[in-house]
């Protein structure tokens, strides 16, 4: 009955989506396979496939955007902001909940109602303020801006799973003589686990695609994480497609090979992010 | 002995809320609030000097006709774009939820624009609208592929729609998915043995039920469409003739093109305000249907 079913109905919708797939996957098409043309092919046809594999774009586009330096910059400062994020935000959570005082309680709406504040309504004082503490052009000045925006969101989701927790498991270790420091070391922290790993795979994707805060922050140009050196390279290379497209895909790739191995993860910290809210 | 407990409290306390509090404290509150102030003075970011000059940056905002167009188009933008983010994302998710033998490699490829960040996709659309439609338009001769894409304020507005379109809806597939395979099997097989028709049961059993998906979704993309920088930013610059110019965009070349801070820090205070208003209005949105559901 059900394979009889799926060989009518069905068959032609699994058709429908894979042409939908396809339409809606074409401009991959047209990056890459221009990516390898020389620049009078684009011109000639975008749409014909290579007449032969031409790599020395991607070597030209590697050398100009600088794109291993580009690529350790921002891997660099996605992994230490998150783990920076991760440490104080979910320590932060912990004390919010069990320490519910007033002091704490206004310490957390606050920090709720910063979500809604946008980052082009506060960068132009901020760069002041950067100024004052010379967190410009530097690296751990940029970590530290991500610790100050990411915290919102990361000590909210924190703060809802840490209520979930049942208290008698730190209170029979506080007997045993466990410090409040051991107790959220070793006990709460590893139970946090599951929405640590939501938690690293939201922020991985927003700092690493972010561009306005360290394009802002940032001047030197062995500081540029990748969108700021694929702008920069757009700002001097305008219209040279064949470099621009193979910069681009090496752009890409990186995150998409991400998510393509943390899928399952990702998604399922979409679908839990949004129902909560 | 209870002094020193006391105090043992307090280092656990700063210990523990202590480093995130500073961060959050100098990167958001403090800009926040001196944003509020520079709001009311003639700060220019160049003379150092921020002369408090009343209500006079937010007369001057009313009567910027560059500020009113942005926001004319950041409107229209956003109304567009949150029904197609929208309407793509619930159809796909309609698909993605039949019994397809391919349908969790569909649903992470419709995913996939969702993962590359904004800048990068404008400039990759770039060259699709620019160089790719022209050579479709060459081998189909369909005239919308001949159209001067991202030439003229018409192609630049659907340019930047297209765009957004093809980066949230997969995003908003997911959310839709999860919601779908939630509604229970029985009663649309129920409806259908009393002869409600495919369009019916999605019209009044469907839908319905999948009200708070809507609710979230609607306000994620407008949320999104209202704020949008980085893809305009690469893919038209605000132009043709500033006519795909945002709100964010507007704040980002008043403050650091014209160099008109404290002008820049009133029409951020403004958006700010819309923002904010959109936002809560998601959250109390989002609350009131879970009480019913």
């Amino acid at each position: 009955m059900e394979t009889g079913r799926y060989q009518g109905r069905t068959f032609i919708l699994e058709i429908v989506a894979i042409i939908a797939v396809l339409l809606f996957l074409i401009p991959f098409y047209f990056l890459i396979s221009n990516s390898l043309k020389t620049f009078a092919d684009i011109l000639l046809d975008a749409a014909a496939l290579p007449k032969a594999l031409n790599w020395s774009n991607y070597t030209r586009a590697f050398e100009i955007m600088n794109y291993q330096k580009a690529f350790l910059n921002s891997l660099i400062i996605t992994v230490t902001s998150i783990a920076g994020l991760v440490v104080i935000s979910s320590m932060a959570a912990y004390r919010m909940v069990r320490k519910p005082t007033r002091y704490n309680n206004i310490l957390f709406m606050l920090f709720v109602a910063a979500m809604v504040i946008p980052f082009q309504s506060i960068m132009i004082p901020l760069m002041k303020v950067a100024n004052w503490f010379s967190l410009t052009n530097s690296m751990p000045g940029l970590w530290f801006a991500y610790l100050g925006f990411g915290s919102s969101l990361t000590i909210f989701l924190y703060h809802g799973f840490v209520k979930s927790i049942p208290q008698e498991i730190e209170e029979s270790a506080v007997v045993d003589g466990c410090t409040p420091y051991g107790v959220f070391w070793k006990i709460v922290f590893p139970l946090l686990k599951p929405m640590s790993v939501t938690i690293i795979l939201l922020n991985s994707l927003w700092i690493w695609n972010d561009f306005l805060l360290p394009q802002l922050m940032l001047s030197s140009a062995d500081l540029r994480t990748i969108p700021l050196s694929t702008y920069s390279f757009f700002g001097q290379y305008t219209k040279q497609w064949d470099l621009a497209l193979a910069a681009l895909v090496m752009g890409v790739t990186p995150i998409v090979i991400f998510f393509l191995s943390m899928q399952k993860h990702i998604i399922e910290g979409i679908t839990a992010g949004s129902v909560k809210g | 002995m209870k002094k020193s407990t006391l105090s043992k409290d307090w280092i656990q306390q700063i210990v523990f809320t202590g480093p995130v509090t500073v961060a959050f404290a100098i990167i958001v509150i403090l800009p926040f609030v001196m944003g509020m102030y520079y709001s009311f003075t003639d700060w220019n970011g160049v003379s150092g000097t921020a002369n408090f000059i009343g209500f006079s940056n937010f007369t001057t905002v009313w009567n910027d006709e560059g500020f009113r167009d942005s926001f004319a188009f950041t409107a229209r933008f956003t109304v567009v774009a949150v029904v197609l983010t929208n309407l793509v994302g619930f159809l796909l998710a309609l698909l993605l939820t039949q019994p397809l033998k391919s349908r969790n490699a569909l649903r992470t490829m419709f995913f996939l624009p969702n993962v590359i960040g904004g800048l990068l996709l404008g400039f990759i659309w770039q060259f699709i609208f620019v160089r790719g439609f022209a050579a479709i338009g060459q081998v189909t001769n369909w005239s919308f592929f001949n159209l001067p894409w991202l030439g003229d304020a018409t192609t630049g507005f659907w340019g930047v729609i297209i765009v957004s379109v093809w980066h949230g809806a997969g995003y908003l597939m997911i959310i839709y998915i999860a919601a779908l395979i939630n509604v229970p099997k029985d009663l649309n097989e129920a409806a259908a043995i009393d002869g409600a028709t495919a369009f019916q049961r999605l019209r009044h059993i469907t839908v319905p039920l999948i009200m708070p998906a809507v609710t979230i979704s609607l306000f994620l993309a407008l949320s999104w469409s209202f704020k949008t920088f980085d893809v305009i930013l690469s893919l038209t610059k605000g132009g043709p003739y500033n006519s795909t110019q945002s709100v964010a965009l507007n704040i980002y070349y008043e403050a650091f093109q014209n160099n008109r801070m404290g002008l820049g820090t009133a029409k951020a205070f403004i958006f700010f305000l819309i923002v904010a208003t959109l936002t809560s209005l998601q959250v109390w949105f989002t609350k009131k249907r879970e009480v019913q559901a």
